[in-house]
């Protein structure tokens, strides 16, 4: 996601975190920034009279000219961006575009210019309308002219910036949010009620009926539920304990469908200590299961094999199950009043995860089978990590 | 003797059902037990039980599907089965049997639960004899049918997905030729294995979906669903003719061929 960590030349515009559909009014934020400004004139008076004293008198007539130049400047500056921007985006034929409220640093130039020198010529006549002093002309008073212009750069900068700060802080929760959001859905679909109570279904069955196969169930229950609720979603772990943990969830399903699921896990012996993100692969084998296997009357195999080409790691998950077309694999179509929730976020979120802890060294893929048996076939190709490698400070999280 | 079918996908699960209900009502007689919910249409309508337990989730069809095709094609003079739906987990469809009390069981299921069930199976079997033999002039079981009828389409209805945005055109694909057919000159679909038939007054296409991804895309305003594999234009609709056995056939403009309407949605054909 590019709006949580932009580089600084990033437009205010696509900094604007997910756009809302109505774009609010800009008017009350203009008032808002109105009233802020007037710090600012305080803070310019202060500086003004500890400057030069003796030029004008006392503080009360620095603070009377600094409000009304200042208040005077920001309504033209600010007044003028934001129609200047409002045109400007009218004009474009770029969607982001619209949401622009920063017409750009040479346009804003003017702006201060045009805007400075128009609050320059307003605020002192109002100022001698009240203290009743003579100002001389606008060219003729250099200071204050070269004071108004820097106070109103910046003032300028001050809210640019504080605005720039507020919108990429909204970015960041937004994110943050979009993240835990995606962790839960993710929970939720391995947790999900209908696999959980049909396998104490199972399991209550195999009490009475088969006591030893029961247990050796539930021991496999409990490491699935201990790997899938567990802390150990961050950090890494070696690609066996990753195949132990797909070879738990896989027995588990094995209980429930009998002879109709068969399962193939191909592991060399030479990748066991590969490190790799915890459950990388278990949102896809669930989905094999889920969206491939179930529906499928007959059944079918599960393979996942893992093998090295040069440098990269590539893992496997497929089935042979009723593919991509008929399924909810990547798009569900679930059975009326029994869907299963949020199946496709499976897919989404391992190449999420994945572009996040490996950027475009990653890839993902997620295509039909192509050869006799059909099903889904999931390609991840990752780089090939020594095994104490990903210790120095990386912690992958969702 | 009571007959029972059971469909559940899981094998444990089915095993143990049988042998529950085999110590709970010894004289209930299990005739068949499959594992999806094509095979339990099929075995059903073979061996015409009089109790159905039908798991929700299962390969094939769902249980609620077959429900639906067994409404549709189970034949007339032989009562209605009674069905008991069989659920992990699934609160919409929880909330839907509560409603219109049917009879369900949540898995696991335990032993008094499975005890309850039975009892009320049992005394709706005797009800169902007892009033056929005092009031001669109404067929056995047609209340019941009529009953279960509505507890279907309610079910099917609560099971609706959302509307979608409505489909216009239609592409149809022959080899490297797309059809584009315009939903409004679509006369009615007819879902046939895995394509569904696309029939124009000129002609027809297959396309490669399913009426249940195609029904919310269109306006139910227009297209009335007649049967659990047939959606109809009703303005197409000339004449509705009702049958003895309940079903009604619809004639068309535009078309020669007849088409059948089973009784689930016989209701939609009545004189104003």
């Amino acid at each position: 996601m590019r709006a949580m960590s932009p580089p600084p030349t990033v437009p205010l515009a696509s900094l604007a975190a997910p756009a809302p559909a109505h774009e609010p009014s800009p008017w009350p934020a203009f008032v808002r920034r109105g009233l802020r400004n007037q710090g600012v004139c305080v803070v310019v008076a202060l500086v003004i009279w500890l400057m030069a004293p003796n030029a004008r008198g006392s503080l009360f007539t620095a603070w009377v000219y600094s409000t009304a130049i200042g208040t005077c400047s920001w309504f033209f500056i600010d007044g003028s961006r934001l129609l200047l921007s409002r045109w400007l985006a009218g004009r474009s034929t770029v969607p982001a575009a619209r949401r622009a409220r920063w017409p750009g640093a040479r346009w804003m130039l003017a702006c201060i210019v045009v805007g400075a020198a128009l609050g320059y010529s307003l605020g002192t006549a109002l100022g001698d309308a009240i203290t009743g002093f003579q100002t001389p002309s606008l060219l003729l008073n250099r200071p204050a002219i070269a004071i108004t212009l820097v106070s109103a750069i910046a003032a300028t900068w001050y809210f640019y910036a504080n605005e720039r700060l507020r919108l990429e802080q909204l970015a960041t929760d937004a994110a943050r949010r979009a993240a835990t959001e995606s962790q839960l859905m993710l929970l939720q679909s391995q947790l999900e009620p209908h696999m959980l109570f049909n396998t104490l279904a199972n399991l209550r069955v195999l009490i009475t009926l088969d006591p030893p196969r029961a247990q050796a169930m539930l021991d496999r229950l409990i490491a699935y539920l201990r790997a899938t609720l567990g802390a150990s979603r961050s950090g890494w772990h070696p690609l066996a304990v990753e195949f132990e943990r797909l070879a738990d969830y896989l027995a588990l399903m094995g209980y429930r469908m009998g002879d109709r699921l068969q399962v193939r896990l191909d592991l060399p012996a030479a990748l066991r200590d590969v490190p790799v993100p915890p459950l990388l692969l278990q949102p896809l084998v669930e989905n094999c299961i889920r969206h491939g296997l179930e529906p499928k009357v007959e059944g079918g195999r599960i393979e996942v094999r893992a093998e090295q080409c040069g440098t990269r790691l590539r893992l496997m998950v497929r089935d042979t199950g009723v593919g991509l077309h008929d399924s909810g694999h990547g798009n569900p179509a679930p059975a009326a009043g029994d869907a299963p929730p949020g199946s496709h976020y499976g897919t989404r979120h391992v190449a999420e995860r994945l572009a996040t802890l490996y950027g475009a060294q990653a890839h993902f893929r997620l295509q039909p089978a192509g050869d006799a048996e059909g099903g889904a076939l999931a390609e991840l190709d990752l780089p090939l990590l020594p095994a104490d490698a990903p210790a120095a400070g990386t912690s992958p999280s969702a | 003797m009571p007959q029972a079918l059971i469909a559940e996908d899981e094998p444990l699960l089915a095993a143990a059902l049988a042998t529950e209900l085999a110590r709970l009502w010894p004289e209930l007689q299990l005739v068949a037990s499959v594992g999806d919910g094509l095979s339990a249409t099929r075995q059903a309508l073979a061996l015409l039980p009089q109790v159905c337990f039908l798991d929700i989730r299962m390969p094939g069809a769902t249980g609620l599907e077959a429900a639906q095709a067994l409404a549709e094609d189970w034949p007339a003079g032989t009562p209605f089965p009674l069905l008991v739906f069989v659920t992990a987990y699934d609160q919409y469809a929880l909330r839907a049997f509560e409603a219109q009390a049917v009879d369900y069981l949540v898995k696991p299921v335990d032993t008094p639960r499975l005890a309850a069930c039975v009892a009320r199976l049992k005394q709706r079997l005797a009800d169902r004899t007892a009033p056929a033999q005092a009031t001669a002039s109404a067929p056995a079981g047609d209340d019941t049918l009529q009953q279960t009828l509505a507890q279907l389409r309610a079910l099917l209805g609560a099971g609706t997905p959302a509307a979608q945005p409505r489909l216009e055109v239609i592409q149809a694909g022959v080899g490297n030729l797309v059809h584009l057919v315009p939903v409004a000159e679509v006369l009615y679909f007819e879902a046939a294995d895995k394509y569904l038939r696309v029939v124009t007054a000129e002609r027809e296409h297959l396309i490669r979906l399913s009426l249940r991804e195609l029904l919310p895309q269109l306006d139910a305003q227009q297209f009335w669903q007649v049967h659990r594999s047939l959606v109809v234009r009703a303005s197409a609709i000339s004449t509705a003719q009702r049958e003895e056995s309940g079903k009604v056939t619809l004639s068309l403009r535009g078309r020669p061929e007849r088409l059948t309407a089973s009784r689930l949605y016989a209701h939609l054909f009545k004189g104003m």
